[in-house]
Order: structure tokens, then sequence, then C-alpha cells
């Protein structure tokens, strides 16, 4: 089922669309920048404890906006193409891989960005990268199935919020703690629970995304 | 009319009269800080359990709904959710007014607390998603989806995530359980049937509103 030149294609697809359209990447990078600006200005001095959350918080709302376009942008007549041409799998792994390396260039622009304005505390610069890269991967595997899902109803932005927010907390506490651990500069030993702990909700929600996705597709 | 009701809804009523009769009146072991609060075990706990097991039943409908498609299937699904939402928000006020008498204040920033309420917003959301579908058919499969997405979510939630950090509940972050020294044998007898029977209400609850759907649907069919 599962065939990687279908995938190629489509992931090659989305990548020209979104490169055709840059308006819509520029605009969520702008709407970071200005969210970290105005939260700058709101508060001035912060310290490593907020800074961490704050960053996380941004990306979460950032993630929705960035990822929830991934499905509702496909017309119901392309939908349909695609549908004689490949199976549910293929769509939904090349959606989730473009949507991860949509995530992981916006929380890497995003955390420069952060570190720049505000002042930086990270002491662990490589695991704190780390903890930025697989948010941005994990923001995307869970956003992907629940934009699928938001899709297929009409009130569709909202309905993505309230959807995705409950099922990201536990992705987010790990973040949220995996990445404290890199500010503080402690010893990395300490974090490889939570580091296995977010690998395995990824497989889970991968998998579970596998598994459901060719149910809904066909709506 | 009494004799056409199952056992096991018999076993809910004698259960939860015997588990509040001799939950107030019954003797129980007086230890520090809870005292006389412990009472609330026989209530909270059990609600919690029924809850956790009408989830179970959400998500199990929800697959079997995926594969085969009843209609029946999704009344089943929906009216499990509806009555472990209701379990749950009575397992949530009553955890916070023992945690008023125990830890000091009705929302502690406990763990378990917030991975419970986070689990209910959960459900909560699966009734908006079903109530912005109009298509019947379309509702039960997309909500369907939706919730056996969340059910893995909801099980990291309630059982894995309380366990790493600190908890101010028994049992987690390496305080002791209740079985290890709390529970005497006086508590225990009231507590296992009291979760027997609030399990036994909660799916009998279920059933009838299950009936009452399957009612509601046909005389719109009509």
């Amino acid at each position: 089922m599962v065939e990687t030149k279908t995938i190629k294609a489509l992931l090659l697809k989305d990548l020209l669309i979104e490169w055709r359209n840059k308006y819509s990447f520029n605009g969520i990078l702008l709407y970071v920048f200005s969210t970290v600006f105005i939260c700058y200005l709101s508060f001035k001095q912060i310290n490593p404890v907020v800074w961490n959350a704050l960053f996380w918080i941004i990306m979460l709302f950032a993630s929705v906006n960035a990822v929830a376009k991934s499905f509702m942008q496909e017309t119901k007549g392309r939908f349909l193409y695609m549908y004689t041409l490949s199976s549910a799998q293929n769509v939904i792994i090349s959606k989730i891989i473009y949507n991860s390396l949509l995530m992981i260039l916006l929380s890497s622009i995003s955390i420069i960005f952060y570190a720049l304005v505000f002042k930086n505390p990270i002491q662990d610069p490589l695991f704190y990268g780390i903890a930025v890269l697989l948010g941005g991967l994990s923001f995307s595997t869970i956003l992907t199935m629940v934009s699928a899902i938001a899709s297929k109803v009409n009130n569709n932005t909202t309905l993505m919020a309230i959807l995705s927010f409950p099922i990201m907390v536990p992705l987010l506490m790990l973040l949220i703690k995996f990445s404290k651990n890199a500010i503080d500069g402690l010893d990395r030993a300490v974090s490889y629970n939570e580091l296995i702990a977010i690998v395995m909700l990824n497989v889970i929600t991968i998998a579970v995304s596998l598994l459901l996705f060719p149910y809904i597709w066909r709506e | 009319m009494f004799n056409k009701i199952s056992w096991w809804k018999w076993m809910g009523i004698i259960f939860i009269l015997f588990s509040i009769i001799s939950g107030f009146l019954g003797p129980v072991p007086t230890l520090p800080i809870l005292h006389e609060t412990i009472r609330n075990v026989y209530f909270h706990v059990p609600m919690w359990f029924a809850m956790i097991v009408l989830f179970v039943m959400n998500a199990w409908y929800s697959i079997r709904f995926l594969r085969v498609g009843a209609e029946s299937d999704d009344r089943w699904a929906v009216e499990s959710a509806n009555v472990g939402v209701l379990l749950g928000v009575l397992g949530i006020v009553t955890g916070m007014i023992w945690a008023k008498f125990t830890w000091g204040e009705a929302w502690s920033n406990d763990p378990k607390q917030n991975s419970a309420a986070i689990a209910l917003l959960v459900y909560m959301a699966y009734f908006v998603l079903r109530g912005s579908i109009d298509d019947e058919q379309k509702k039960a499969k997309i909500s369907a989806v939706y919730s056996v997405f969340a059910f893995p979510v909801m099980i990291v939630l309630v059982f894995i995530l309380p366990r790493l950090t600190d908890s101010l509940h028994p049992g987690n972050g390496g305080n002791p359980g209740f079985n290890t020294y709390d529970m005497d044998n006086n508590v225990r007898k009231v507590f296992y049937p009291a979760v027997i029977g609030w399990i036994c209400i909660g799916l009998w609850i279920t059933q009838l509103r299950f009936r009452l759907r399957t009612l509601e649907d046909k005389s719109l069919e009509k």
C-alpha cells in the first residue's frame, strides 16, 4: 500500500504549491514575529521559566495556524483525483512529512528570532535545539490528523483549536520539561526519559493516523 | 416489573446503597490529615473507575463503528461518552471538595487533577465536533475517528503522565498507594462493592440513554 514513489510525488506537489504561494508561509512567519514582538513589548524582562513557557505557547498557536491549511487548501476535485491515484496511507504520510518539514523550518526560524529579541538564557543549546526540532515534528504529526478531521467540518478554524489543544497537552508538558532541563543546563541523562516519551508519543500518533485516515478521507 | 431487571442492575443498586449507608456509618481508620474525609474514597475513586470504564467503552464502540458501520454502535459510543463525562464531572467535584479539606485548596496544581480536567476537555471537544456536523453518517464516522485518535492520549494523560511527576495523590511520584497502609479491611469491604456498584450504575444509565436515543431516532425517521 505504501509506495515511496507516490509519497515522493505527493510531497513534491505540496512543496511546489508552497513555493508558488510563498505568501502563506511568510504570513505564518510574520504571525510569529509579531507575536514575539508583542510579547517582548508586554513583558520586557522575564525569568527562564516564563521564557520557556512563552516560546512553546507561541509555537502552539503558530503551528495550529500553519498546519490547519494543509487539508483545507485541497479542493474537493483535487481530493477525488488523488483518490484515483494513490492509497490513503500515501496521502497521510506525505502530508505528515510535508508538515514536519514546514514546522521544523518554522520553529528553527522562530527560536532564533525569539532568542535574539528576548535575552537568551539557554545553557545547553544542543539539547534545546533538539527540543525545538522534536517539538516541530511532534506538533505536525498530531495536527496533520486533526486538520484532516477538521477539514471535513464547515466552520473549521475554531474547531481545529478545540480539537487539538487537549490532545497536545501531554506533548507540550513533556516538551516544556525537556527544554527546561536544557535551559538549566542539567545533566543530559536527566532528560532521557522525556526524550523517549516524546518519541513514543510520535510513533503512537503516526501509527493511529495511518490506521484512521482511510476512514475519513473518502467523506 | 421487578423480575425484568437483570442481576447486574440489582448489584449496582444494592452495592451503591450499601456503600452509602456503611460508608457514612461504618468504622474507618483514623489517619492524620485525612480523618473522616477518608469516607470520600467510597465515592470519588469509584466514580473515576466508572468513568474510565465508560471511556474505554466509547473507544471500543467507535472502533466497532468504523469496522462494521452499524448505527447502534455510534449510539453506544456517544452515550457512553455522555455518561463518562457526567461521572468525570462528579469525580472532579468530589475530588475538589476532598482536596479542599486535605490539601488546603480545591485546585492545588496536582498533575492528576490537571490531567483529569484535560481528559474531560477531550470528550467535550468530541461533543462540539458532533454538534457541528449535520449529516448523521458523516457525524458518526468523523467523531469515531476523533475519539479513537484521542483515546491513546487520554490514557497517557490519566495513567502515565501523573506517574512521571510528583503528585499529591497516593500511588504517584513515589507516594505509596492506598493499598499499602491507608486502607484497612473495613475500608476495603465497602470500597470494592462501591467500585462495582458505580460501574454497574454507569452502564445502566448508558443503556437507558441508548434506548432513549434509539427511540428518538426511530421517531425521527417516520
